[in-house]
């Protein structure tokens, strides 16, 4: 055991940590762009960790590249999709609402996300 | 500590258990939606019951799984996805054709109240 | 530094088992179709997990680009199209509880079928590793999907191509000749079309990667059509682009095209290697390869198209029944 798998370990796991939090926080938060907030820490600060902890461990370039552009895609997609989950819940299409045909009234799945 | 399972033996479990309820929501799920995708639950186990016997060989041959039940698996889940699509299609146009002014004649009504009541065992009362 | 004693793997299965067992009842009892769905795609990148653990990495690849990317795609539109349904009558309790049984039955059987299989287990490694290099590919499912078991692979991609022919076909009259309309809800906020204008390029690459990779590696033809068909519906979900017409005959050539060069070559084996789908000796590989790259164009196309749904007039599309 190394020095590079004594790096990985401790960022793994604190990245693994964040991921917990993040998860307590999924169940836990109040309403649902709290809930979006922990989840989006998960996906930056968990994830980005996760993949600095790999990075010894790949190799070099490729592997460090492919990992490194996994991490962007995801902060990508985590991105886009926050706001769009976001634009939804603005519009009216969350879950606060517990009324069986939210969501499906055709007013509210034409509106726009902005 | 060890374990006196391996992984195949556990996700083998895993897939019975997911076919056994796939099945329950097959049955008994409250949507056409739900059924389908109560269907596909059943799929997804029996592949990882496949999934699980292709360990067991693969170890026993010296790979991580055997490559013909993966490759049946591969194709599997490609045939499953075209069928899942045809049947969320078919909902679609069931839904699209059902009456649109139900509510403006009692006799449309009633029939569209049969309609969504229709109960294959007979047991709900509308 | 000494070596830390790590615990066995096999105690993270049992989490990821219960997780997906838990997460499958979820899914039969929760009360709307829409968490279903969104728990369904959730649940299909978890079992994308189950195959990396299960040592299949290339089923793993094919289970994440459908099960957790287009099949949440296509469950979703579904969802959205047919709205929740009217609060319908629980079956009654006895009904519940036979079927329940019957299921538990069910389950106990095959439990018991799986805790008692053979051994040693019988597998087929052996005689796949034994004939392997006669297809030059290094991935072995690779050479038993494009060799050993070339029927089943082409028989699979005519079920593709029929598949859209009858999606087609469930179109009302009026709409023959129209695109499919089934992606087109409602204006695409900025963000996604921010990401469906830069993932499609990423994504191009990589369904190329895998597609290339897929010789000697995981990956092929079926995972990278699954991941260029999603790039394709990403950017008609953003109407960056619309799915064509269905008489556009570039379509309609991309879908067959698969399964026509492989029956073709297939056929000619008949005459050059003495059998149906056998290939001659010095042109294995780039038989393969041209096989290989129109499946993945088909296979994406058909995908694709079975995401976007049957062709549809303009207008608005959603079903009445989402109005009351």
């Amino acid at each position: 055991m190394d020095w590079r798998d004594v790096l990985t370990l401790t960022l793994v796991s604190l990245g693994a940590l964040f991921f917990v939090a993040g998860y307590v926080g999924l169940a836990r938060f109040p309403n649902a762009l709290s809930r979006m907030h922990a989840l989006s820490e998960v996906d930056t600060v968990g994830l980005g960790l996760v993949i600095l902890g790999l990075l010894p461990q790949a190799s070099w370039p490729f592997g460090m590249l492919k990992l490194i552009a996994l991490w962007l895609v995801v902060l990508l997609a985590g991105g886009t999709t926050g706001q769009m989950l976001a634009g939804a819940i603005h519009a009216g299409i969350g879950d606060n609402d517990d009324a069986a045909s939210a969501g499906s009234k055709p007013g509210n799945s034409r509106r726009s996300a902005g | 500590m060890t374990l006196s399972v391996t992984e195949a033996q556990l996700y083998g479990l895993c897939g019975a258990g997911l076919i056994g309820i796939g099945l329950y929501g097959a049955i008994l799920g409250p949507s056409a939606l739900r059924r389908l995708l109560a269907f596909n639950l059943i799929s997804s186990g029996v592949f990882i019951v496949f999934g699980a016997i292709a360990r067991r060989g693969g170890l026993a041959g010296g790979a991580a799984s055997d490559p013909v039940p993966q490759a049946l698996v591969i194709t599997g889940l490609v045939v499953a996805f075209a069928a899942t699509a045809l049947a969320v299609a078919l909902l679609i146009r069931l839904a699209a054709l059902q009456p649109k002014t139900a509510r403006s004649s009692p006799l449309a009504e009633l029939a569209k109240r049969r309609y969504d009541a229709f109960d294959p065992w007979g047991g709900g009362k509308a | 530094m000494p070596d830390l004693p790590l615990p066995d793997a096999r105690f993270a299965d049992i989490p990821l088992g219960l997780a997906l067992l838990v997460l499958a009842l979820w899914l039969i009892a929760t009360r709307r179709d829409r968490s279903a769905v969104i728990g369904f795609t959730a649940y299909g990148l978890l079992v994308a997990v189950v195959w990396v653990r299960l040592g299949a990495i290339d089923v793993a690849l094919t289970e994440a680009a459908l099960g957790g990317g287009l099949m949440g795609l296509l469950l979703l539109t579904a969802a959205a199209r047919l709205g929740e349904p009217r609060g319908q009558p629980a079956p009654p309790m006895f009904m519940r509880l036979l079927v329940g049984l019957l299921c538990v039955g069910v389950t106990g059987v095959l439990a018991v079928v799986v805790l008692s299989l053979p051994t040693p287990a019988p597998n087929l490694v052996a005689a796949v590793a034994e004939h392997q290099h006669t297809t030059e590919l290094g991935n072995p499912v690779a050479a038993v999907l494009v060799a050993f078991r070339a029927v089943d692979t082409l028989l699979e991609s005519v079920v593709l191509a029929l598949a859209v022919i009858v999606l087609w076909s469930f179109a009302p009259d009026a709409a023959w000749g129209e695109r499919p309309r089934t992606l087109e809800l409602g204006t695409p906020g900025p963000a996604l079309v921010l990401l469906a204008r830069l993932l499609p390029p990423l994504g191009l690459v990589v369904g190329v990667h895998l597609f290339w990779a897929g010789a000697d590696d995981p990956g092929g033809p079926f995972q990278a059509g699954a991941v260029l068909a999603a790039m394709a519906t990403l950017m008609w979900l953003a109407r960056l682009g619309a799915p064509p017409p269905v008489q556009s005959r570039l379509t309609r050539v991309g879908l067959v095209v698969g399964p026509l060069v492989f029956l073709l070559i297939g056929l000619a084996g008949v005459v050059a290697a003495d059998a149906f789908l056998g290939y001659p000796e010095g042109l294995t590989k780039p038989l393969i390869l041209i096989i290989e790259a129109v499946k993945t164009l088909s296979v994406a196309v058909a995908l694709a198209l079975l995401v976007a749904g049957p062709p549809a007039l303009p207008g608005n599309h959603l079903p009445s029944r989402a109005a009351s």
